[in-house]
């Protein structure tokens, strides 16, 4: 970052395109429009955790258009996705927009760990002197920060008024139109297939790593014989066995998030476990192999795989928007023992061929 | 909209305590209270899915629920480590729920 004088240290980001003089000085003047690095930003934010957890704006306070005393002020995080699709919808309107810092984290997420939060919002009200900017006392925060921010103790504190704008910041046009009233669609938080889908790519990411280790245990494990380890046993069944981990990590973070709803039970683990099932059951009828003959095989992959599915569907709800903690505790009592009790068993029936191998040949 | 499992949910609403000012309405992302009779009401307990957001915006105290973060792989973290519930959303875990 070129040190051009400014105090925010953002004036040389692409999309600060000037200043304005306010009564506390200079504030960076932003665009509503997304270069060619916001698009690529917004792309790997999604599916890359690596470049999530690092993607942040300078908290602190940002103008759109030309505002006066008269704007209005929206609150936002500062991950900088929120940011990003804050400024894009108020576009070329005159506004003022307040960045807490969240610690690069979204505005849900943040309002849950309380960064996005009551204390947060009354500092920076205070910090930027925001009374001196703007005459309307109040503040425009996106709904779903209302979980870490108490509307009326910020009012009490610092006589700005909280309102609460729409859930997704695309409705803010709306909103504004309808004279600051969101109806009861922006106030509710969508959850549609594409929703879900938009969600799939990080799940997949974040597994991918595990995924690797399995494979290089797999194949050690079906390579090792006597003689040392055996590429032939490895690939041809090990790969029987890597094509079972695949599929239920497809089933489970792929198959069961896309179609939700359509899967029977509300329990996220049963959904998971159910299509695991299906997808194994399916594979076993195609699959040829004499492996999969072998009664310990055969247990092996019907007891681990479909829980594997179940446990990553279960760590769905994290994506889902519409769990509860106590749902999710109620699910963990009851899944994390069988998980840990069916992937003993499937490790036993491993044990047990792998001897029943090895005797054959010694 | 979907729903998740059944009578889980611990939020409590005091229907002596609510003055009516409806900022419950405003925040609540899924759309678990309607209005009546000048006071507040909960449409379907089920939907709650414990955000808190309705506790931290009565202003008299009317609503309580023991919020949380409503995520497998934070609360399995919590369980393994002992640790507060994160869901990893600031990269420190890679759970990666949000
Ligand atoms: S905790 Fe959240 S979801 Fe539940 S009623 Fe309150 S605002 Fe609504
Ligand atoms: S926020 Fe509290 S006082 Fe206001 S309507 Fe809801 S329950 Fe009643």
């Amino acid at each position: 970052m070129a040190d051009c004088g400014c105090s925010s240290g953002t004036c040389c980001e692409e999309w600060v395109v000037g200043s304005v003089i306010s009564p506390i000085g200079e504030i960076p003047k932003i665009t509503g429009e997304w270069s060619k690095s916001d698009k690529m930003g917004q792309l790997k934010a999604r599916i890359l955790n690596s470049f999530r957890s690092d993607y942040k704006v300078e908290p602190g306070l940002y103008a759109c258009g030309n505002p006066d005393n008269l704007s209005d002020v929206f609150v936002s995080a500062n991950y900088k996705l929120s940011f990003d699709i804050l400024r894009k919808e108020i576009g070329e309107r005159d506004a003022w927009i307040v960045v807490l810092d969240t610690k690069g984290i979204n505005v849900w997420c943040a309002a849950g760990k309380g960064t996005f939060g009551t204390d947060e919002l009354i500092s920076k009200i205070k910090e930027l002197s925001l009374d001196r900017i703007v005459d309307s006392k109040k503040v425009i925060i996106p709904q779903l920060g209302a979980a870490g921010v108490s509307g009326h103790i910020v009012e009490k504190e610092t006589g700005f008024k909280v309102i609460y704008g729409p859930v997704m910041a695309k409705d803010i046009t709306t909103y504004i139109e309808n004279g600051y009233k969101a109806d009861e669609e922006m106030r509710s938080v969508p959850f549609s297939f594409k929703d879900r889908l938009v969600l799939i790519p990080m799940e997949v990411s974040l597994i991918s790593e595990k995924v690797w280790l399995f494979i290089v245990g797999i194949l050690i494990f079906f390579g090792l014989m006597p003689q040392g380890i055996l590429f032939k046993e490895a690939f041809f069944e090990g790969g029987v066995f890597i094509v079972f981990g695949l599929l239920s990590v497809f089933s489970g973070a792929v198959l069961t998030p896309a179609l939700l709803p359509f899967i029977p039970f509300r329990s996220f683990a049963i959904k998971g476990w159910l299509l695991g099932e299906l997808c194994v059951v399916i594979c076993l009828i195609s699959i040829q192999s004499s492996l999969l003959d072998n009664y310990f095989i055969f247990l092996a992959i019907c007891l681990f795989f479909p829980v594997v599915s179940s446990y990553l569907a279960f760590n769905f709800t994290g994506c889902s928007t519409y769990t509860s903690v106590s749902g999710v505790k109620k699910e963990m009592k009851l899944a994390i023992p069988l998980y840990i009790i069916a992937s003993s068993l499937a490790g036993l029936c491993l044990i047990l061929y792998k001897i029943q191998v090895w005797r054959s040949l010694l | 909209m979907m729903k998740y499992l059944k009578n889980v949910v611990t939020l409590q609403y005091e229907k002596t305590k609510c003055k009516g000012c409806k900022k419950c309405l405003d925040v609540c992302p899924s759309r678990v209270f309607g209005f009546i009779d000048k006071k507040a009401y909960i449409i379907d307990r089920n939907l709650c899915i414990e955000c808190g957001a309705c506790e931290k915006n009565c202003p008299h105290g009317a609503l309580k629920v023991d919020s949380g973060v409503g995520c497998a792989a934070a609360q399995i973290y919590s369980l393994i480590t002992g640790k507060e519930p994160t869901c990893g959303c600031d990269g420190e875990e890679s759970s990666g729920c949000c």
